[in-house]
């Protein structure tokens, strides 16, 4: 049994054996982080290549730019989602147009780790979903791991990536344990994964919520309904193939995520499924987030806050 | 005599010099494309500093970069077809005059946002450095960038991580419209970042043999393992902001008197050489780099989606 945090430990320290040029930098990243995602890096790498930083979001994905640009591999980690304000002009204005501003000359292989999401109390400025924002940038690539399996599998087809890749983790399910194979593969960057097969309603959920969607699915069994749920795993590049394959059997679709539904990324699967499958869909697609406001702190109004099991069960009946 | 080193500042002073005015005209007559930041005035620092460097250092400029990218050995063609937006130009008509690259000759590359370089040339100094070279970073910026939040990062991190990255202030005393002093109360850059511990010096920037002596001194120590230092050049441009700005703050200042101190005339009054040949010879290269850059296409529209990202 293996947790979504150790597959993520194991996968940095793998990348790391296998080439030189991947280092890890960030705040505490030496003593392994709040969480323990790199935990022993330091110990078998060195501090060379596993680089504690200031508490300078900026100056951190400035340098893994600039050391990209240069050759190296860096894989920087941004300790809350949040925080990736702080590194946004790094990341949208330099990372993400090196390649197409210098007509191809520059290439920035680098990977952004940052985790995201609510559920821990932790009140508004340290548990948002963010992930639309970087899906509106063209030269970023953003996945969004449910499973240890899947951070293992995308976190190693970023650090190969010659793009700037930003993998959201999500805190909830750093210590959710789960089988997973003995030879890993690494997942490709824009394949969606089926993690549950159905015939009636299609559900694209997102990070937590693909838990939620297939406990929802499990509910929702017992009274006949047989739910798809589909993770996408990464945003950009969108795997749209697999999501109209599935509509065009169940003819209802669902999208789920925790971030706020105005603006969020299900607006994005909504609009290019009606735009390429207008006829297939037997009824409006029904988009799952959470309400036009910051997370609340007061433990009941947080748990009210949060989309999950309940929230997709519902969208699923009103679909039907 | 000037030797053929003093020559060669001189002239490739006098080549960025005669490009930057050929570009200001075109851009009037909308040949020349967008935002438009000239150097002139400036060249001592670019000159200076780059022509000491090796083709696999590692060099950043700002916005107003033309100087940077030419002195670092950016054929002037290329250059010139960027600026008009033709697939011959340096980043094949894709970044214009704020984002200059050319990998070839170590610019990796000038960027748009003042400050947002700064970092650049740390990540490059540590790559460089865990590669194992003697490669250096240098980074170029004004004392507008100083404000920013991503500079005091940058500053303390190099220092912390001892970069062999060289940071080149060029202070000229503004920050776009406005001078430096209604910006902050701090004069000097160099005392800015005084408490870090960073070797540094303050020289004039517009004598292009103070800028070449002092950056080459930093040099041996960055190559030698050294890091990182911080050259502060005081310098003035003579244009505005941009093209186009009417530099209305700019008419309080004694212009006469800056006139005198232009890099380019100092040195040839120091050598005793008049600068007319120079020039000409300048002004053929130029008059040939424009018609070399009329002659290149624009790219084809397929060029947008192609570049989003690498493959």
């Amino acid at each position: 049994m293996t947790t979504y945090l150790e597959a993520i430990t194991s996968t940095l320290a793998e990348a790391m054996r296998d080439d030189p040029r991947v280092l890890v930098i960030g705040e505490d990243v030496a003593e392994g982080g709040p969480w323990g995602a790199t935990a022993g890096l330091a110990e078998e790498f060195g501090a060379e290549r596993v680089r504690n930083t200031p508490i300078s979001e900026a100056a951190i994905a400035g340098i893994a730019v600039g050391a990209a640009q240069s050759g190296l591999r860096p894989v920087i980690e941004i300790m809350f989602v949040d925080f990736v304000t702080l590194a946004l002009d790094q990341l949208v204005n330099q990372a993400a147009k090196a390649h197409f501003m210098s007509g191809g000359q520059l290439t920035v292989p680098l990977v952004l780790r940052t985790q995201g999401g609510a559920g821990q109390r932790g009140a508004a400025q340290h548990s948002q979903s963010l992930e639309a924002w970087l899906t509106h940038v063209p030269g970023l690539k953003v996945a969004m791991p449910s499973t240890a399996a899947d951070v293992a599998g995308l976190l190693a087809s970023a650090i190969a990536d010659p793009n700037p890749v930003v993998v959201v983790e999500n805190k909830t399910l750093y210590f959710r344990r789960e089988e997973l194979p003995a030879k890993r593969e690494p997942v490709p960057l824009g394949r969606a994964r089926v993690a549950k097969a159905g015939r009636d309603v299609t559900v694209v959920a997102l990070s937590r919520l693909v838990p939620e969607a297939l406990a929802a699915a499990e509910e929702l069994a017992a009274d006949g309904i047989d739910v798809e749920v589909i993770d996408p795993r990464t945003l950009v590049p969108l795997d749209l193939d697999t999501i109209l394959a599935s509509v065009a059997r169940t003819h209802r679709l669902v999208v789920a995520h925790e971030a706020v539904t105005h603006g969020g990324f299900g607006a994005e699967i909504a609009a290019q499924v009606q735009a390429a499958a207008f006829d297939e869909l037997d009824a409006p697609v029904a988009r799952v987030g959470a309400p036009f406001a910051p997370v609340p702190f007061s433990p009941p109004l947080e748990d009210a806050y949060l989309p999950g099991r309940a929230e997709v069960a519902a969208a699923v009946r009103s679909v039907l | 005599m000037p030797t053929e080193e003093e020559l060669g500042l001189l002239r490739a002073m006098w080549r960025i010099r005669v490009f930057e005015e050929r570009v200001g005209a075109l851009t009037r007559t909308n040949e020349v494309h967008g935002l438009v930041h000239l150097s002139v005035g400036q060249e001592g620092v670019a000159v200076g500093v780059c022509g000491a460097l090796r083709d696999d250092d590692a060099v950043y400029g700002n916005h107003r970069a033309h100087g940077h990218a030419i002195a670092k050995g950016a054929p002037l063609a290329s250059v010139m077809a960027e600026l008009m937006g033709r697939e011959g130009g340096l980043c094949r008509g894709m970044g214009g005059s704020m984002h200059l690259v050319d990998v070839a000759h170590g610019f990796l590359g000038a960027t748009g946002v003042v400050g947002g370089n700064v970092p650049l040339a740390l990540g490059s100094a540590l790559a460089l450095s865990l590669q194992g070279g003697d490669q250096v970073a240098v980074v170029f910026f004004g004392d507008g960038a100083v404000q920013s939040g991503i500079f005091v990062e940058s500053v303390n991190l190099a220092t912390l991580w001892k970069l062999p990255v060289i940071l080149v202030c060029e202070n000229n005393g503004f920050a776009e419209f406005t001078p430096r002093s209604a910006h902050t109360n701090v004069e000097r850059v160099s005392d800015v970042v005084s408490p870090y511990g960073i070797e540094r010096e303050t020289v004039d920037g517009n004598d292009v043999v103070a800028v070449r002596t002092t950056f080459e001194r930093f040099l041996a120590k960055a190559r030698a393992g050294g890091g990182p230092f911080l050259l502060e050049c005081l310098t003035h441009r003579l244009r505005g902001h941009y093209e186009g700005d009417p530099q209305h703050y700019r008419q309080a200042l004694a212009d006469e008197e800056w006139q005198q101190l232009d890099p380019i005339l100092r040195l040839q009054r120091r050598l005793g050489v008049e600068g007319e040949k120079l020039e000409a010879e300048a002004r053929a290269e130029v008059d040939a780099a424009e018609r070399a850059a009329r002659e290149s296409p624009f790219p084809p529209p397929s060029l947008t989606a192609e570049l989003v990202y690498a493959r």
